[in-house]
Formats: C-alpha cells, structure tokens, sequence
C-alpha cells in the first residue's frame, strides 16, 4: 500500500510521479472493493445454499416455527392493513382531481386498484416486514452472535442455520403472500371508501370499472412477487445477524443494513419481475393488456 | 463415509472413532489410550494477522490443563479451534483418534456432543428458562422423555448448586455468577468426555471465582472429564489444573521463538526459565493480591 505521504501533491502541482500514485491507490481501492463484494456474494451465496438444504434436510420444531410464524404475520398484520388502507385512500386523493378534468371519475377505481394489487400492495408488504420484522431479526441474531449464542448452539451440535434461520426464512416465505393480501385487500378498500363515500363517485361504476381492468392473472402475480421478497427478506435479515460486528454498535449496524439492503433488493426484484410477468402476461394473451 | 453415530476407532488409531448415542453415564468404551486431543502445527490467521503460529501439543485423557496468557494472545481462539469453531488455516486437530477437518458437518456436529463447552458470558439462550437451557442439548440429541429430562436437568443444577426454582427463571433475572453456573449444567448435561472453559472466572469477584473454581474441581471429581481452561487468572489456573500451557502473542515473538513460552506442572512454573512466564505469574499473582485487598476493604 502506499503512504497517505506520498499521495499528497507537491506543492508545485501534481507531478508525474503523484499522479501515477494517486492513480495506483484508485485503482488498488477499486480492486480491494471488488475483492471484498464477490467475497460477501460468495458468502450470502454460500448462506442461502446451506439455508435451502436445511429447509429439506430436517423439518424445524413445530413450536419454534408456530412462535415465529406468529411474530411473522399475525404481529406484523395491523401495520400493514393499515398502511395498505391508507395508500388506498391518499391514490384516491392524488388521482382524482385529474380523472375528474376530464370526465372519467368513475375509472378511479381501476387505476387505484390496479396500482394497489400489482404494485403497491406487494410492495408495501414486503417492505413493512423489511422494517419491522426484518430489522428485528437482524438485531436478535446479532445480539445472539455478540453474546455467542449461535457459537453456543454449534458447540452443542445444532446447526444454527437449521434451527434459527430455516424458521424465520419459512415464516417470511409463507406469511408474507397473506401480509400482501390484506394489502391489497384494505388498499382496495381504503381507495372504495374514498372515492364513494367522501368523494361522492358512483358506487356501481367504481366497481365495475375496477372489474374489467383487475385480472385473476394481476392479483397472482402480486402474490407470486412476494414469494421473492419474503425470501430476500429472511436471507438478508438473517445473513446480517449472523455476520454482525462485536458491540451494541455492530448490532445496530445489523439491524440498519438489513432493512436497507432489504429494501433496496425488493425494489430491484419488483422492477425485474414486473418485466418478466409482462412478458408472461404477453405471451398468455398477445393482445396486451386493455386501454382505460 | 459411513454412519457418524457409530464410528469406531481401529487400535492402532487410523479410523474414525464416534459413538455419540452412549447413555449418559457409559464410560468412553476408548479408555486411557494415548490422548484424548492432539493439535498438530496449527496455523490460524484472520486476514494478515497470524493469531496461533504453529501450536503442537496433546491433551491426555482426565488431564485438567490450563492456557494461560495475556489479552489477546490466541487464547481463546485456540479453545475455539479445539472444538472446530474455528478452523485452522494450517495444521490438524484430532480428537480421540479423528481428524475434525475431514468430517462433514453433521459429523462434526455429532463429535461436538462429546464435548462441553463453557462460554465466557455463559451464553444461554435468553428467550428460554434455565431449565430449558440445560434441557436444550438433551432435547436435541437424546430421545429422553420430558420426565427424564426434567430429572436430569435438577440433578445437573443441583451439581452446580442451583436450587429447583431456577429452573424456571429466565438468564436474566441471574447474577453473573449464577449465569456461568447455568453454563456449567448445560455443559455437562450431555455427559462430555471434555469439558472447554472460556475465562470462567472473569467478571466475578474473588468470592465468585473460587466457587467456580471448586465447581471446576467437583465436575473433575464427579465425572471422568477431560478439562481444558482458558484463563489469565494465574489462581484459577494454579487451582484447577496440573499443566499449564503459556501462550505468547505472536507479533512479540521474534520468527524463531516458539508461540507456547512454557508447557509443564502448574507447581513449577515459578521456576520457568523464560522471564516472561514469570513476569506474567507475578505480575497476575499481584494483582489478585490487590483485587482481594479491594474486596475485603472496599
């Protein structure tokens, strides 16, 4: 490495010499950085390997798998049914001046629910349960790394893979497509609430309208994305605990990371299975989907 | 590979030997040949920096050793790499005829059930009771009932002086005393043939450490276990061990010097050749004096 003396200019300028030591440390950082991501890929790789064949090796303990699937879903139920019912509510807000311009108020209703069940509903699960559920189990995990009670567990001859991270990642696996359904469910609602009862728009048409535009296919393929998200969810939860640094700090480190590259993966799988459902809606119905 | 519950060693030490499914009480069927862990030139290194340069040494069966150093020498990681918590970048650990770096996983797991280990914090589990801690190994690698557990889970908190109605309480609602006792029934609970002690008396006051360290001495004298204690409280070593291994941290070595400073009887280490060794069983030895000083006249 090279020393913090040599990199600093002359003071004439930057020499030759300066610069092809200025330009050997980028390029030794950029190296040092590569080096040290395809070492944490490998490692998250390596995780979910051992993840999924704990997950057929041997069946977890029904009681640890009821309490998590409980703090999972049924916990993290009243956050999203309100979150969803609000999304609802303020996309009425947001849409409806413009739908009214120009006449078609009664469409509110499609937009809204169309949003709601293939985007926002999906989405807004997985990221409440990034938040709540996610950086929970990040900071338990690494309390328990800290304070060596996954070392504990290995010295005992329990893989702490299967018995502490195979629940969680079967508990978000499993609890996040009925967390996107109640979503989708109370944004669908919230936005109906809105619209008919505050905005006065016309109830049999809201409906209707939303019927023609809402495919059994949409609603699926909501709950289909969510599969990807609640795994990523657990994985990266769980990896960060895991991994944790020593301290209070390492353990709030943790919990950070994990909601933030949790959230920054679930936008990134959205976008790319969005493309690939639309492809698959294409090829199922090559007409494309319906104009509003 | 064939099963890992039923791996015998041959005579002569080539294959594998595990039994893991011994009732509680069964004596190991290998009795007193040669010794019990054999670390053979480990190396561990974490990035660059060398923590264990080339340790070679045997524990024999029911010796009580103790590894002494200061903060940072590789202490701990040596324990550690005893039971394969850590493996070494270099060199072979081999427990009771078996070469832990070429089992699997599960069989390793399987040779883990033969050891006990005592963590430094204890490390309990926080979300179960007491009795559920030292129930946890039982549970999972026996097919006891719940009435059996139970029992063994008293009996076991009774060996470590804990009355019933611990059991039911949580690590913490424990002092740190208590918490390390709690550790030490979990240990034994599976009946080990080795028993690893990370710092057990750091943290606790004098009073504390000799109970400890009595715990230490009992469980030796109950139960035909193999003691390996990481300390650097010079009287905790001197009390529950007959050998004493000194490590040295490797960046104060100079590239020739051997990483273990001394490696006899606990009783002649006063008169180690090396001044380091005894600068260090002084220099523990006063201030255990002025710890005990503060205790009693606070």
């Amino acid at each position: 490495m090279f020393s913090s003396e040599a990199v600093r200019p002359s003071k004439s300028g930057i020499s030759r010499w300066n610069l092809e030591v200025i330009i050997g440390n980028g390029l030794a950082r950029v190296g040092e950085w590569v080096l040290k991501t395809l070492e944490e890929l490998g490692q998250i790789t390596l995780f979910t390997a051992s993840t999924i064949a704990w997950l057929f090796r041997r069946r977890p303990a029904v009681g640890t798998l009821w309490s998590t699937f409980f703090q999972v879903g049924v916990r993290s139920m009243p956050v999203v049914a309100l979150t969803g019912l609000f999304v609802g509510m303020v996309l009425a807000v947001q849409s409806y001046a413009q739908f009214q311009r120009v006449g078609m108020e009664t469409w509110l209703g499609a937009v809204i629910n169309m949003a709601v069940i293939r985007e926002l509903g999906p989405v807004l699960a997985a990221v409440m349960l990034a938040g709540r559920v996610g950086s929970a189990m990040a900071a338990e995990l690494g309390t328990m790394r800290v304070t060596e009670q996954i070392d504990a567990l290995t010295v005992m001859g329990t893989n702490p893979i299967h018995y502490l991270v195979v629940p969680r990642f079967l508990a978000c696996l499993l609890m996040i497509p009925v967390l996107s359904i109640v979503a989708d469910f109370m944004g669908v609602m919230g936005g109906y609430l809105y619209s008919v009862g505050i905005l006065g728009i016309d109830a049999h048409h809201y409906v209707q309208n939303s019927a023609e535009y809402i495919k059994s296919f949409d609603v699926l393929a909501g709950i289909a994305k969510t599969f990807f998200f609640g795994a990523a969810i657990a994985l990266i939860a769980c990896y960060q605990g895991f991994n944790c640094r020593p301290g209070a700090a390492g353990v709030g480190q943790a919990a950070t990371a994990a909601f933030v590259i949790a959230f920054v993966v679930i936008l990134i799988l959205d976008l790319a299975l969005g493309i690939v459902i639309e492809r698959v809606y294409l090829s199922l119905w090559p007409e494309g989907r319906k104009l509003l | 590979m064939s099963d890992p519950s039923s791996i015998h060693p041959s005579p002569a030490g080539g294959e594998i030997a595990i039994d893991c499914k011994r009732g509680l009480n069964e004596p190991s069927p290998l009795v007193p040949l040669g010794p019990i862990l054999r670390l053979e030139q480990i190396w561990v290194r974490f990035g660059q920096r060398v923590v264990l340069r080339d340790i070679t040494l045997e524990i024999a069966r029911q010796e009580s050793v103790a590894i002494i150093g200061e903060s940072g020498c590789g202490k701990t990681v040596l324990l550690k790499t005893m039971i394969g918590l850590i493996r070494p970048s270099l060199g072979r650990v081999i427990f009771d005829g078996i070469d832990l770096a070429t089992l699997t996983e599960p069989q390793l797991a399987q040779v883990r059930t033969r050891f006990g280990f005592v963590f430094q914090q204890a490390a309990l589990f926080d979300s179960l009771t007491v009795g559920e801690n030292v129930a946890f190994p039982l549970r999972h690698h026996t097919a006891k009932s719940d009435r059996e557990i139970r029992q063994i889970v008293l009996a076991r908190l009774a060996e470590v002086g804990l009355p019933p109605r611990v059991a039911n309480q949580y690590p913490a609602q424990l002092s740190g005393g208590m918490r390390k006792r709690v550790g030490l029934a979990r240990a034994l609970a599976l009946g080990p043939e080795i028993v690893l002690y990370d710092e057990p008396t750091t943290g606790l006051d004098p009073i504390m450490s000799d109970v400890i360290n009595e715990l230490i001495i009992s469980t030796r004298r109950h139960h035909p276990v193999t003691t390996v204690v990481v300390t650097h409280d010079m009287r905790t070593a001197q009390k529950v061990a007959d050998r004493l291994i000194m490590l040295y941290p490797v960046e104060r070595l100079r590239p020739d010097e051997p990483q273990i400073l001394y490696d006899g009887p606990t009783n002649q280490v006063e008169a180690a050749m090396d001044p380091r060794v005894v600068q260090f069983v002084r220099g523990e030895a006063r201030e255990r004096l002025l710890e005990l000083q503060e205790a009693q006249d606070p």
